[in-house]
């Protein structure tokens, strides 16, 4: 069963994800995802606070805006796929990913699979 | 003849419910689906219901209905093929984690993994305790949907919803961990307290059905004491539900009114129910330190041992709101101890409490704060400003029969004033 983890990360007033967290934190998480057979994709968004949204009207217009999230205090961080059996491994994973930790939090999704 | 017939199935039903939640956890273990195992839990009911009166009810009659529900999901699995594979990765992955036990012929008892399932953090609070009735209680959904005052089809809406989440989810069958049982049982006592204080509260409803439910809390309670007989907070909530159960005889007036505590007549406790009670207060306090329901049951057996208001033992109550107010501090638990300091050193003690809370923003708006002010103002001969305060408690008063109570208090202080 494949679920998808959604890092939001709380920012502060300059846009900074607050927290104390550092790419050695989220390295070792990395590291030991994929040692436990579990890792089944994942990646940080490049700007947390830089996001587009494309939307088609009814004629096939085009509409792009900025946004959603430009004014909100948690934004999308990045995420992760992860193959394990049921819910509560997947939320132990997510309870120790670095993203749930220092006001951020972690969805976690279950995907339909029919990607294979 | 039909009389006695219709009486028998009665029995029989009885004994269905007791055997329903069983059944249906030992087939939810065996097929991990709530679905398939509620369908022929059902089923095999039936069958029994057709069966047993003309042939005599079977030596071994969970096994009976074990084996009817069993042969009727595989029935069910060979029509439908790819459900079936489906439900074969569950059930090797299951196996897997924890081989079934094996059955001398009765149901290996597998409740507890529902529990635990019903009541899982994952699932909206308010579905939590309709799944726990509905699953391990063995109610219907109508029964359910009646218990929370809500639509028939309402409730069957959401029962189908938290049984998909649960499926969508893969929210798995199993009792947590050593390590993550501290965690994870508080959330399933919740669930069977807020089922007993939804019976308690009597806000609306016929009188009966609320009892009723108080009873299936104690039942679960029960249940569950039996399976966890180490957990001394399932000791802590099934004595906190018997002691309090055990006054509800006295704690409404011939017209439906509220008796408080103070004017009850204890002579219409149920003693027996006060002893058990007490019995398992002192298994859930012993042995390490205190949790919440074994505090407050304590302060409940304290209540329910003293013969009248004055010879309770205040002293005790106040430490043990003091060893409460350690564990999980909130204005409530200042309030109820600050009343209990009125009853060991006198009114103006009490009173000099409650008005440190009065900047409490979670009091304001919560009529008992200002009931008790005015019921001590009262005390101290303070009746004009008694009679501020309980005006106050009036307009913030939830239930009629409180309203009733506090018009009562009033009358009375005005009477005093003049």
């Amino acid at each position: 069963m494949k679920y998808l983890m959604l890092i939001n990360a709380a920012l502060d007033a300059d846009g900074a994800p607050t927290g104390c967290s550092t790419p050695e934190d989220w390295m070792l998480f990395d590291k030991s995802l994929k040692e436990a057979g579990v890792y089944a994709g994942g990646d940080s968004v490049a700007d947390f606070t830089t996001a587009a949204t494309v939307r088609v009207d009814e004629r096939g217009e085009r509409l792009v805006t900025d946004g959603p999230f430009a004014e909100s205090r948690e934004v999308l961080g990045g995420y992760f796929v992860l193959d394990v059996p049921d819910l509560d491994v997947a939320l132990d994973w997510a309870a120790r990913c670095p993203g749930s930790r220092d006001g951020g939090s972690i969805v976690v999704r279950p995907l339909a699979g029919y990607g294979g | 003849m039909a009389g006695r017939g219709s009486r028998s199935r009665l029995t029989l039903e009885a004994v269905f419910r007791e055997e329903r939640g069983l059944l249906l956890a030992a087939l939810v273990r065996r097929f991990g689906d709530l679905d398939l195992a509620e369908e022929v839990t059902s089923e095999a009911i039936e069958a029994a219901l057709v069966h047993w009166p003309a042939e005599g009810v079977p030596p071994k009659p969970g096994a009976w209905l074990m084996t009817t529900a069993r042969r009727k999901a595989v029935d069910r699995l060979r029509r439908d093929q790819a459900y079936a594979a489906r439900l074969a990765v569950l059930q090797v992955e299951a196996e897997r984690a924890a081989p079934v036990p094996p059955t001398d012929g009765g149901l290996p008892d597998e409740r507890l993994q529902l529990f635990f399932t019903c009541a899982h953090p994952a699932l909206p609070a308010e579905d939590r305790a309709a799944l726990t009735l509905r699953c391990l209680a063995g109610l219907t959904t109508a029964e359910v949907a009646r218990a929370f005052l809500v639509p028939s089809a309402t409730m069957g809406k959401r029962i189908v919803r938290a049984k998909n989440r649960i499926r969508t989810l893969r929210i798995p069958f199993r009792v947590p961990d050593a390590d993550e049982l501290p965690g994870r049982l508080p959330g399933v006592l919740q669930v069977v307290y807020s089922i007993f204080t939804e019976g308690y509260a009597a806000s609306s409803g016929p009188d009966l059905q609320r009892l009723d439910l108080a009873e299936e809390a104690i039942r679960l309670a029960r249940i569950l004491r039996r399976l966890l007989p180490g957990e001394r907070e399932v000791a802590g909530l099934l004595a906190l539900m018997l002691l309090i159960h055990a006054r509800h005889n006295a704690r409404t007036g011939p017209h439906g009114d509220l008796v408080l505590l103070d004017d009850q007549d204890r002579t219409r406790w149920d003693h027996a129910m006060i002893s058990e009670g007490a019995e398992l207060v002192v298994a859930a306090l012993t042995g390490g330190p205190p949790g919440w329901y074994g505090v407050q049951a304590a302060i409940a057996a304290l209540h329910d041992e003293a013969p009248d208001v004055a010879s309770t033992d205040w002293p005790q109550i106040v430490a043990l709101y003091d060893v409460l107010r350690g564990l999980a501090p909130s204005p409530v638990v200042e309030l109820n101890r600050a009343v209990a300091v009125a009853m060991r050193d006198g009114p103006a003690a009490g009173l000099a409490l409650l008005d440190g809370l009065a900047h409490e923003p979670r009091l304001s708006g919560y009529s008992p704060f200002p009931a008790a002010r005015g019921d001590l103002l009262s005390r101290l001969g303070r009746h004009a400003e008694a009679a501020v305060a309980y005006r106050e408690a009036l307009e913030l008063a939830g239930t009629e029969p409180e309203r009733v109570h506090l018009r009562g208090r009033l009358e009375a202080v005005g009477r005093e004033e003049r």
